[in-house]
């Protein structure tokens, strides 16, 4: 038997024709495309049979399961993503220890080719006891499931570019999908966590297409991720005009100008924030008073610290430029006094 | 280590250290060499008098402005436009503060209680381009004029490289060139800052040290001899 539509899915929750049709019309836009695609997304996504998915979850710390689990109230972003069949997920399954796995075994046997991976959190490979489900350790767990995968997406920035875990001294070996799985389309979504309705996005995307979206160099969909939190952040005027908070609690600060002497990272941030936003759209980091810390980008725990302006680069210090000046004031003592020896010299020689 | 990671870090710290060395070592060079002793009855006892010379080779002279103007504005509005956006580029102005910091431990802000003022980002914009107008003029009129054809050398040309491109890939990377990342366009204008502070001690951008030395120098040996200033 073929497993219900997600339009039959979404009918047997209340969801009337209405509101799935104006949520089409905002994804389509999310997505980047033209208004008039709206009517062909939602009579492809109604269509659609709900996908399998496998979910596994590794060196993470839940917050990307909790950003699309429990951000807000149910929403149909939310009902979208129960929409797709969660035969996986070891946080949120009720099954435990063999029959968890044997719904992970007989979920990739049934559709074998066909099933959509999610991975959140990084993959630890210096030792495999770093991290192991079921006496399954990360790594062969991630290469077994990933065989029978039609496609991965690596959720969150552990699981996209190593993330925290994968951040320096990285103890564990931490390294993302992508290092580790060469073979298969992979659809990066960062963030830490990732915005809510990116992962849906994404998967209406896949439901409605059946296919990944464009990527970015950094394997992210070009849809959310084109722009930066800068060239969409509504205190942008304030950085044009050269007004900045200079600290948290000064005129600047409560006024609401640019943070950008106060760490944003906003200019070198590619995410959605900033027009999606979060909690259902109320607000984002930038809006509560908070510069972005650029956590949806490769290696965002060691760009120096959160407060560190964007423009501040490691020049050195009062050692390093001390040291500098003490070996050119010595070279140039040195040059000078062999230059004068030459000018005596000379002037001798004139005699 | 990405291209950004590597221009914020180990290229900039060797490029600050091969500039200070390099700036020193010309300075030191230069001003402890022995003058020649002057051994002329001195028409002007205060010759300190001659620093004026300072402010007035800063301005054309009447009678040579015909063939002095063209570089004479171009000149300036090259330096105004780089020097203002330089300094008053509210980037730039956190990274010195930064440096202030890590040097004598406060910036500006914390000595005098009031900070370094930025300048919006349209007036700098404004003045970049203008300055980068200015500086291929320039170039177009030493390509055209014979004279200074003739006289220029490898170090002109290259000088003028590494001074237009900061100011080049700098605007690039604020508007944020289409299809080209912003941190990549942004490592671009810090490489290419870090390759003027190593070119500079080495060529004709030294002047920025010693025009004001050479100009005072020349203003009292002139003033010793009675010559007109």
């Amino acid at each position: 038997m073929s497993s219900p539509t997600v339009a039959d899915f979404l009918r047997s929750r209340g969801v009337t024709r209405r509101d799935f049709l104006n949520f089409c019309a905002s994804t389509t836009a999310l997505l980047g495309l033209p208004a008039s695609m709206a009517p062909r997304v939602a009579a492809a996504l109604g269509q659609a049979r709900r996908p399998s998915v496998i979910w596994l979850p590794f060196q993470e710390c839940t917050g990307c399961t909790e950003s699309i689990t429990r951000a807000h109230g149910a929403t149909l972003e939310s009902l979208i993503f129960e929409a797709i069949s969660l035969d996986y997920q070891h946080t949120l399954q009720a099954a435990a220890g063999d029959a968890a796995e044997r719904a992970r075994t007989q979920a990739m046997k049934d559709h074998w080719g066909k099933y959509l991976l999610i991975v959140d959190g990084s993959i630890p490979t210096g030792n495999p006891g770093y991290g192991t489900i079921a006496g399954h350790d990360n790594l062969s767990m991630l290469k077994e499931t990933a065989e029978g995968a039609a496609a991965i997406i690596a959720l969150g920035t552990c699981a996209a570019y190593g993330g925290i875990p994968g951040a320096a001294p990285n103890p564990t070996g931490a390294v993302p999908v992508g290092d580790v799985i060469k073979d298969k389309p992979i659809v990066n979504v960062p963030g830490c966590p990732p915005i809510p309705v990116v992962i849906t996005g994404v998967l209406v995307q896949y439901l409605t297409f059946g296919k990944l979206p464009e990527l970015d160099a950094l394997g992210r969909p070009r849809s959310f991720y084109g722009q930066t939190i800068h060239d969409r952040c509504y205190r942008r005027p304030f950085y044009e005009r050269g007004q900045f908070a200079e600290s948290f609690d000064d005129e600047g600060a409560r006024r609401g100008w640019c943070l950008y002497k106060l760490g944003c990272k906003g200019p070198t941030t590619y995410n959605a924030c900033a027009t999606v936003k979060w909690n259902n759209g109320t607000s984002f980091p930038i809006e509560a008073g908070h510069g972005c810390i650029g956590c949806s980008q490769p290696g965002f725990w060691d760009q120096g610290g959160f407060y560190q302006p964007l423009s501040v680069g490691n020049w050195g210090n009062a050692r390093t430029v001390g040291t500098a000046a003490a070996i050119g004031t010595v070279l140039g003592v040195a040059a000078a006094t062999l230059a004068r020896r030459r000018q005596r010299d000379a002037e001798e020689a004139a005699k | 280590m990405s291209l950004l990671d590597f221009a914020r870090g180990p290229a900039l710290q060797w490029s600050v250290f091969v500039f200070i060395v390099g700036v020193l070592w010309r300075l030191f060079g230069v001003l402890l060499l022995r003058s020649k002793k002057d051994l002329s009855e001195p028409r002007n006892r205060a010759a300190w008098k001659g620093l004026r010379l300072i402010a007035l080779r800063s301005w054309p002279r009447r009678e040579f402005l015909e063939g002095t103007a063209f570089g004479e504005v171009m000149g300036y509005a090259f330096h105004v436009g780089f020097l203002v956006t330089l300094f008053f580029f509210a980037p730039h102005v956190v990274f010195f503060a930064d440096v202030a910091r890590g040097l004598i431990g406060t910036d500006l802000r914390g000595l005098i209680g009031v900070g370094w003022p930025t300048l919006p980002n349209g007036i700098i914009t404004l003045l970049a381009a203008v300055s980068v107008a200015a500086l291929l003029a320039l170039l177009v009129h030493r390509l055209v004029n014979p004279v200074k054809r003739l006289i220029s050398n490898f170090d002109d040309y290259f000088s003028w490289f590494v001074t237009i491109a900061p100011l080049v890939t700098g605007l690039l990377a604020f508007s944020h060139l289409a299809g080209w990342p912003y941190e990549r366009l942004l490592a671009w204008h810090l490489l290419s800052v870090e390759l003027l502070l190593v070119w500079f001690p080495f060529g004709k951008l030294m002047h920025a040290f010693t025009i004001f030395a050479a100009r005072g120098t020349t203003g009292m040996i002139f003033e010793r001899r009675g010559a007109s200033l």
